[in-house]
């Protein structure tokens, strides 16, 4: 019998093997699919299972969180949720996270592997830090004065230190509150459902997620470009481009609003905003000088993040000589982002020298040690610092002389554009009204914010959108805000 | 088989009785056991468990009793034995009130503690008062009459989960099937000790190596055995009908060396497994898991209990999240019994399930080896049978809960909470202790005087 008992353990011994090749298997050859298996609750648990690293908006707290004591533990809360909604995102149990709160997710949820106190730590524990915290560029008053004074109606706010690329401000309108999507259960599902459904979409990101037919606020950008290809070298010399100028390659005719457009200098153009000039000056340039420009702006860039990912504007790169004209009056297929219109503004204000805009200043640990610090970086230098100059001073004169008076500031230089965009089919919706701006306090030595403000207002009567009426006084707002600090 | 009478008695050998190591380990796995149930508060609330105390003082004084019940009674026992027992119940119970502060409504280390107190009593009365396992042998119709009766017996009570293998009195409920299988491990033994001659050698050679006992010789064993497994394919009990199945394969083989035996039954078994995995619903079901365990997440139904199960062991990765720190109490239903290996995965990781596994192996290893010492074909073959059943246990519920076979409803050994599963592992313990006393001891006299007449020498082939 000793033979076969021999034979049975090894038969066990078998079994044994079996077992534990089995549980090597499944705890670490198939455990990173099976954590990740989407039905695994594990992940979630453990997301919400210690307190979130909050968001800073000047050094404050505009987020924090509450212990419900449920399985998913620790739920988002917000201090003013719908002024901050456009900066933070949400961060959901059920719907996940956006924006900020998604782009900096793995510190605020204590994952992020700098956060750890040695490298691999981690790994190693299969543990998570405290969360970490996330402080934005952003200024309250400057937030605020841009949230009041879109009051609800549909546009979008985007301010930027011009010097450094910081964003000032930014604001969506109209906005949602973001903690009513924050737990789970049938509130918050109810809660959703209301905001995706809303019509006045309060969930979509206007300042960065949305773009809009520029008008003629991007004649700063046709300007720079007619100035650096050396099309325009006397801004105050007449152009050639007649009044009514008849679009290339068709029998259309380009209107203005204003009187005095034929041949009018590119100094008038800018200041009354004739269209005819502008479009003639764009088709002058070329296709090729003009997107070269336009692209040093920004546009087309699929890869700007702030962190979160904005927008790409969009200037077609083959158009004929008809759509060109149209395109650089900020029409046909144009379209900008608020926060691309902003960065107009500030690489004029800022000589040329754009800077990549960016939203978070430094993250810390929990306890306040720094993690990561937003390096200033030139995203392109734009222009000449000569053309640059001379961009400055036609935003200047829109604004003491011309279309933009609503936006001028005792005690600062003021630039501005206003446009007042064409769209829908056959220009039948109503027009959006823009303004950009920058502003620079008399005693300082360089240009304390650039601004974009787009209102969107499907409620106003056409004749009373503008971007001089509407736009410019918000901007405004949001200029002396930054002017004050 | 036996030793030769040539031999002259060896003088004064002294054989080594390894008390002291036994005690040394004893101290070991309360030690573990205790900082277990620390770590466990300290993961979960930060703070030393206020009982932590008097929980290791009880088992402490537990595994103090037992230990000198077999210094006493069973001086040269195996050592490693009830140390790897108090070690596997420590845990068991730490894990259970782990899983208890889950469900706050659900307290279920309290009767498991009752439970091995009971456990470890039986443990005591067994080493103290059965001198000798061989007398066993004498009560094998009692053995396997009780056995049937215990296993008959629920199916007078109502279904819990689907199977009709509790007896409900009162508040206590137990699983009789549970005392079914040491005591049908007992009448196996005996009675193929007696008759494994006949099996072997007499009867219609089939074809090959296969031969067909005498109808008389294999007649009651095999009625006794399909019984008890219809038995418990009536009352759903598909773990130890399977267990059964296995048990009677093993000690076949063992008492006969013929491999057909084997064939047999693993024919058997597969035509068995297929019917019933193909026709009985409840089972169906489950063979459904274990083929796509992830069916249900992809219906939209959420995940199922083996997918659970699954998540919690790739949780616990290499080192697992910690006593306290894991998520196991997902798996919902059966966490604490069925699946409660699932925790140990989830929180102790593959190291701690791998040590698991080899405290498993070497208590089924050490009961072997008491096998291979022994002098008499009962004890053997109850040594193999008590062990096997210890393995097959454990091999069938951990490939279950780790989808590596269908899951079947059994208890891990010590670990799950269960009482009539951590009195009868105690008394299988207890047993093996006995057996590797007998093994590890000075040789007994020969019990019966017919077994002293001598064999010529040479004749000694086994």
């Amino acid at each position: 019998m000793i033979r076969q008992i021999r034979h049975t353990a090894a038969f066990c011994l078998v079994l044994l093997v079996a077992l534990l090749v089995n549980a090597g298997r499944i705890q670490v050859v198939d455990a990173d699919s099976l954590d990740d298996n989407p039905a695994n609750r594990r992940q979630t648990v453990a997301r919400f299972e210690q307190r979130r690293g909050d968001i800073l908006v000047g050094g404050k707290a505009v987020t924090g969180s509450v212990d419900t004591g449920e399985q998913l533990r620790f739920e988002r809360t917000y201090a003013d949720g719908p002024l901050y909604a456009p900066v933070t995102g949400y961060a959901s149990q059920t719907y996940g996270t956006t924006l900020l709160e998604n782009a900096e997710d793995s510190l605020l949820t204590g994952t992020n592997p700098l956060l750890a106190p040695l490298p691999f730590w981690n790994d190693v524990t299969r543990g998570r830090q405290p969360g970490g915290r996330v402080a934005t560029t952003v200024r309250a008053s400057m937030q605020r004065a841009a949230f009041d004074g879109l009051a609800g109606r549909r546009g979008a706010v985007a301010a930027i230190q011009p010097s450094s690329g910081r964003i000032l401000a930014l604001v969506s309108s109209p906005s949602y509150n973001p903690e009513q999507l924050s737990g789970t259960g049938p509130a918050v599902t109810a809660a959703w459902t209301a905001l995706t459904g809303a019509e006045a979409q309060p969930m979509l990101n206007r300042a960065i997620r949305q773009t809009y037919p520029p008008g003629s606020a991007f004649k700063i950008v046709t300007a720079a470009a007619a100035l650096d290809a050396g099309v325009v070298t006397d801004v105050d010399a007449p152009t050639s481009v007649p009044d009514p100028y008849v679009l290339p390659g068709t029998t259309t005719t380009l209107p203005n609003e204003v009187d005095g457009c034929d041949r009018a200098s590119l100094a008038f153009a800018i200041t009354f905003s004739c269209n005819s000039v502008m479009a003639g000056l764009g088709v002058k340039v070329g296709a090729a000088d003009m997107l070269d420009t336009v692209e040093k702006f920004g546009f087309n860039d699929t890869g700007i993040r702030i962190p979160s990912g904005v927008a790409a504007s969009n200037f077609d790169t083959e158009m004929s000589d008809d759509q060109l004209a149209l395109s650089s009056i900020g029409q046909f297929d144009t379209r900008a982002t608020p926060l691309q219109m902003a960065m107009v503004a500030s690489a004029v204000a800022n000589g040329g020298d754009l800077r990549r805009p960016y939203l978070v200043d430094r993250t810390t640990s929990a306890d306040g040690d720094p993690v990561s610090r937003t390096a200033e970086r030139t995203y392109r230098q734009v222009m000449d610092p000569s053309t640059a100059r001379r961009v400055r001073q036609l935003m200047v004169d829109v604004v003491e002389e011309g279309t933009g008076t609503n936006a001028g500031i005792d005690g600062a230089t003021v630039g501005g554009k206003t446009g007042t965009a064409q769209h829908g089919i056959g220009n039948a919706g109503v027009p959006y009204a823009w303004f950009i701006a920058w502003a620079q306090a008399d005693d300082a030595g360089e240009p304390a914010v650039a601004v974009a403000v787009v209102v969107e207002d499907a409620e106003a009567d056409r004749s009373d959108i503008s971007g001089g009426g509407d736009a410019a006084p918000i901007a405004r707002a949001v200029m002396e805000a930054a002017l004050a600090e | 088989m036996t030793a030769t009478r040539a031999d002259p008695p060896p003088p004064e050998l002294r054989l080594p009785k390894r008390r002291g190591v036994e005690l040394s380990l004893l101290v070991c796995a309360v030690v573990i056991s205790v900082f277990g149930y620390v770590s466990v508060g300290l993961g979960r609330n930060d703070a030393v468990p206020p009982d932590a105390a008097r929980y290791g003082a009880g088992l402490g004084l537990l595994a103090l009793l037992a230990h000198l019940a077999v210094r006493l009674r069973a001086p040269y026992a195996d050592p490693l034995l009830l140390p790897i027992a108090v070690l596997l119940n420590g845990l068991g119970l730490v894990l259970i009130y782990r899983l208890d502060l889950e469900t706050p409504h659900d307290q279920a280390a309290p009767a498991q503690l009752v439970w091995s107190t009971f456990g470890v009593a039986l443990f005591i009365a067994a080493v103290l008062f059965l001198r000798e396992a061989r007398v066993l042998q004498r009560y094998a119709y009692l053995c396997v009459a009780a056995a049937l009766v215990l296993l008959i017996v629920p199916i007078f009570f109502p279904a819990v989960n689907g199977a009709k293998i509790w007896i409900r009195i009162g508040g206590l409920s137990f699983q009789p099937g549970e005392f079914a299988k040491i005591l049908l491990a007992v009448f196996f033994a005996s009675y193929l000790a007696a008759n494994r001659d006949a099996l072997a050698y007499t009867g219609r050679r089939l074809w090959w190596k296969l031969q067909l006992p005498t109808g008389r010789v294999l007649g009651p064993i095999v009625s006794i055995w399909l019984l008890s497994v219809i038995v418990l394919v009536l009352e759903r009990d598909l773990g130890t009908s399977l267990l059964f199945f296995g048990l009677f394969v093993i000690l076949l083989y063992v008492a006969t060396g013929r491999i057909g035996w084997i064939a047999v039954g693993l024919l058997l078994a597969a035509v068995g497994a297929f019917v019933v995995g193909s026709y009985e619903p409840h089972v169906h079901g489950r063979v459904e898991d274990w083929l796509s365990p992830f069916a249900s997440i992809d219906a939209g139904q959420g995940p199922g209990q083996l997918a659970q199960s699954l998540f919690a062991f790739a949780a616990g990765g290499m080192f697992g999240t910690g006593l306290g720190l894991g998520e196991s109490v997902l798996i919902g239903f059966a966490a604490k019994s069925d699946f409660i290996l699932a925790t140990a995965g989830e929180e102790l990781g593959l190291a701690g399930l791998t040590a698991i596994f080899l405290l498993y192996a070497l208590l089924v290893a050490r009961g072997y080896r008491a096998g291979l010492a022994l002098h008499h074909p009962f004890g053997q073959l109850l040594a193999v049978g008590l062990s096997s059943i210890l393995a097959l246990q454990v091999f069938v519920i951990a490939g279950g809960v780790m989808g590596l076979i269908p899951l079947t409803g059994m208890a891990m050994p010590f670990l799950a909470q269960g009482g009539s599963s951590v009195v009868t592992n105690w008394i299988i313990v207890a047993l093996l202790i006995r057996v590797s006393d007998a093994a590890r001891g000075p040789r007994p006299e020969p019990v019966e005087p017919d077994a002293a007449v001598p064999v010529a020498e040479g004749t000694e082939s086994r």
